[in-house]
């Protein structure tokens, strides 16, 4: 019987440790379970990339609809070439809608926020954003306010 | 060299050194089959290390150790392990497990070996501790029994499995004389009943030589004296007589070996540290 | 002078020569497949006493270290106004660094040290050699149980610390100095990534589960047999565990999360 209740501690110890490795990936990380496939690639071009990264979230209305996937260089135009991948859930972006790279508070990370258009074609996968917003940046911000423009 | 036409052990010229000290050099034995061998000596000549070169827990540096016809220095882990099945070896410290009962202790060999059901294992543990007289002891853990009684349970461990060899370093020490009549009775009906052979390493002389067919005396890396328990009484040595007898003085030395006690305590002589001051 | 490199050239030798003896030992104690029906109850048994055991330590430790990331974090964010990024630090730090280190030095210190002296004592009262004489093999009788059940424990207690910190920052971030639960939770979840974060805290904890038993059985098996013998073994047994765990999370972090 001695056997038998340390059978069942370390069954519940294991379990415990299988269900803190569950905490983490789902409220820790946010991960959620929804299988990658489950997502369609939408293409941006910028300008300036300023400081987005790879694996940035992508919202819409303040809601995290997808995800930066990559940022390449456009060799054509010279532009920044982001690859992003957006929820099979959200599969009714209209055409027109603009994506605009916005920092969150004043220092923090940046994103892209999908601001929404009023056309009744949605995008598809493969799609490019028709309107792009490039990054703020302070600098150049400031150096325009400076020289008076 | 008795002569054993049926040897389940033979060493031949086995030389073994621990560090600088040679222990055997060059020591020859023959341990009959179905016999019971006692091996004596004085304290510290490597009795143990002699079971321990038989069991294979050491390597000799020259010679041969054959067991049962294999030559145990030579064998792979396998068959190593597979030739210690077969023998029993109570150890001159008991060596039980210290986080099993005494019951448990038993069992273990049975256990790991056999796939017999627990309620047969249940009998022939009893039956073992039945023999050395601690039925009763079953529940203890060896941390509560005395040495005596440590000793007796490693016994009944020991023979658990009915081996065809068995190897009893001391089991007579700490025992006091009902006790001890046991255990030479036990060791006596094993040879008798199940042919075991059986090596005994002791210093008691008489009880040794009152149960074993054959005995060996073990003294400065070589057998200085071997035969029936008669042929050894009469043995025309000095060194076995002094043994036998357990005389303080003759040519069986009884201190470690040393520098000049004169040169150790440092009065003036030829001494290694004598001329220090 | 040269004395000098002579006696540091053996010194090397001697710690490579032991480095080669303990993977030996290792590989003698795991090679072959073991009888699911005697290992499995062992593997239980030691499980029980190197995890389970350990498990009130590492929670409260957990806690405590939580708590005090969470006061720390909060006077140093609220500083620049982003109090709100308590939840993603606490949770960086702890899933990356805190949770497997602090764990595996904890675990050096109440398990391994244990082990080397159950070990180191079974050698001295020449316990594993009866059981060698039994034919049964200390090895994997004795060691491999006990490796196995402290390479799956590390990694068990380790994801319990972080989830316990986490907790416990949140207690006292949340709780105590009033941030938003939401943005807790919200700030923690969008800057963690399960695989670069999670998932190589995981890895760490393995490695220093793996490292630190295995000293722990080691230093325990090759003891010199006696109570100073033993006493030695189990300093060196924390000493190495927390000396090699440092090392190592410094590669494994420049590996895992440097940038080259
Ligand atoms: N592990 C060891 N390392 C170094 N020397 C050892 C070791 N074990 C034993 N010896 C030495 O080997 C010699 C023989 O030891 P052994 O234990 O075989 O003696 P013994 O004949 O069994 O003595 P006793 O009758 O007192 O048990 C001793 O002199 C001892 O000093
Ligand atoms: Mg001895």
């Amino acid at each position: 019987m001695a056997q038998k209740t340390a059978d069942l501690t370390v069954g519940l110890f294991m379990v415990a440790g299988v269900a803190a490795l569950l905490f983490l990936a789902l409220q820790v990380s946010g991960l959620t379970p929804k299988s990658s496939e489950d997502s369609y690639t939408l293409y941006a071009k910028f300008n300036d990339a300023g400081g987005l990264t790879p694996r940035a979230k992508v919202s819409m209305a303040g809601v995290t609809i997808g995800s930066i996937r990559d940022i390449t260089l456009d060799r054509e135009t010279f532009q920044a070439l982001v690859a992003i991948a957006v929820d099979g859930s959200v599969d009714n972006i209209p055409a027109d809608s603009a994506a605009v790279i916005r920092t969150s508070g004043l220092l923090g990370e940046q994103y892209i926020d999908v601001s929404v258009g009023g056309d009744m074609e949605s995008l598809a996968d493969g799609d490019t954003f028709y309107t792009t917003q490039s990054a703020m940046n302070l600098e150049r911000l400031i150096s325009n306010f400076a020289s008076g423009q | 060299m008795s002569v054993a036409k049926d040897p389940y052990i033979e060493l031949r010229d086995v030389v073994f050194s621990r560090g600088e000290r040679r222990i055997f050099d060059g020591l020859s034995l023959q341990i009959p089959k179905g016999k019971v061998t006692a091996i004596m000596g004085p304290s510290g000549t490597g009795k143990t290390t002699l079971l321990r070169l038989i069991g294979g827990q050491l390597k000799p540096e020259a010679g041969t150790v054959m067991v049962a016809g294999e030559s145990v220095p030579d064998l792979g882990r396998k068959a190593l392990y597979r030739l210690r099945e077969k023998m029993g070896m109570l150890f001159q410290s008991g060596a039980l497990f210290t986080d099993l009962s005494v019951f448990e202790n038993v069992a273990f060999p049975i256990r790991v070996h056999t796939r017999l059901p627990d309620d047969m294992i249940r009998d022939i543990v009893l039956m073992k501790l039945e023999a050395v007289g601690l039925r009763g002891a079953r529940d203890l853990m060896p941390a509560q029994l005395s040495g005596g009684m440590t000793r007796r349970a490693a016994l009944a461990r020991s023979i658990a499995l009915d081996p065809e060899l068995i190897m009893y370093d001391e089991p007579f020490a700490g025992q006091d004389p009902i006790a001890m009549g046991v255990v030479v009775k036990l060791i006596r009906d094993l040879n008798a009943s199940m042919g075991l052979t059986s090596v005994l390493v002791s210093h008691d002389v008489p009880e040794s030589l009152s149960i074993c067919h054959y005995a060996c005396i073990v003294s400065g890396g070589r057998i200085i004296g071997d035969g029936t328990p008669e042929e050894l009484q009469n043995h025309p040595s000095d060194e076995v007589q002094q043994f036998l007898k357990g005389r303080p003085d003759g040519p069986v030395p009884f201190h470690f070996p040393s520098v000049d006690a004169a040169a150790d305590w440092g009065i003036a002589g030829p001494g290694q540290y004598g001329d220090g001051q | 002078m040269i004395n000098r490199i002579v006696v540091f050239g053996r010194h090397g030798r001697e710690m490579i020569e032991s480095v080669g003896r303990a993977g030996q030992f290792l590989f003698g104690a795991l090679a072959g497949v073991p009888d699911p029906r005697v290992g499995f109850p062992l593997l239980v048994r030691q499980i029980y006493s190197v995890g389970v055991l350990s498990l009130a330590i590492i929670v409260v430790s957990g806690l405590f270290i939580g708590m005090v990331l969470g006061l720390q974090g909060y006077t140093i964010l609220s500083d620049y106004g982003s109090e709100a990024a308590i939840g993603q630090m606490i949770a960086l730090t702890l899933v990356r660094e805190l949770g497997p280190v602090v764990t595996a030095l904890l675990f050096a210190g109440r398990a391994g040290s244990a082990l080397t002296a159950e070990i180191g004592l079974m050698k001295a009262t020449e316990q594993l050699s009866s059981m060698e004489m039994m034919g049964v093999d200390p090895l994997r009788r004795v060691i491999a149980p006990r490796f196995w059940a402290g390479f799956l424990s590390v990694p068990v207690l380790a994801a319990i610390f972080s989830v316990v910190g986490i907790w416990g920052g949140m207690l006292v971030g949340v709780e105590w100095l009033g941030v938003f639960e939401g943005s807790y939770w919200g700030n923690m979840q969008s800057s963690v990534s399960f695989t670069t974060d999670v998932l190589n805290g995981v890895v760490k904890s393995v490695v220093f589960g793996f490292v630190c038993t295995w000293i722990a059985v080691y230093q325990g098996y090759d003891c010199v047999p006696t109570s100073a013998g033993i006493s030695s073994a189990t300093t060196k047994t924390v000493v190495f565990s927390s000396l090699a765990v440092l090392g190592l999370d410094f590669v494994l972090t420049a590996v895992m999360f440097g940038d080259f």
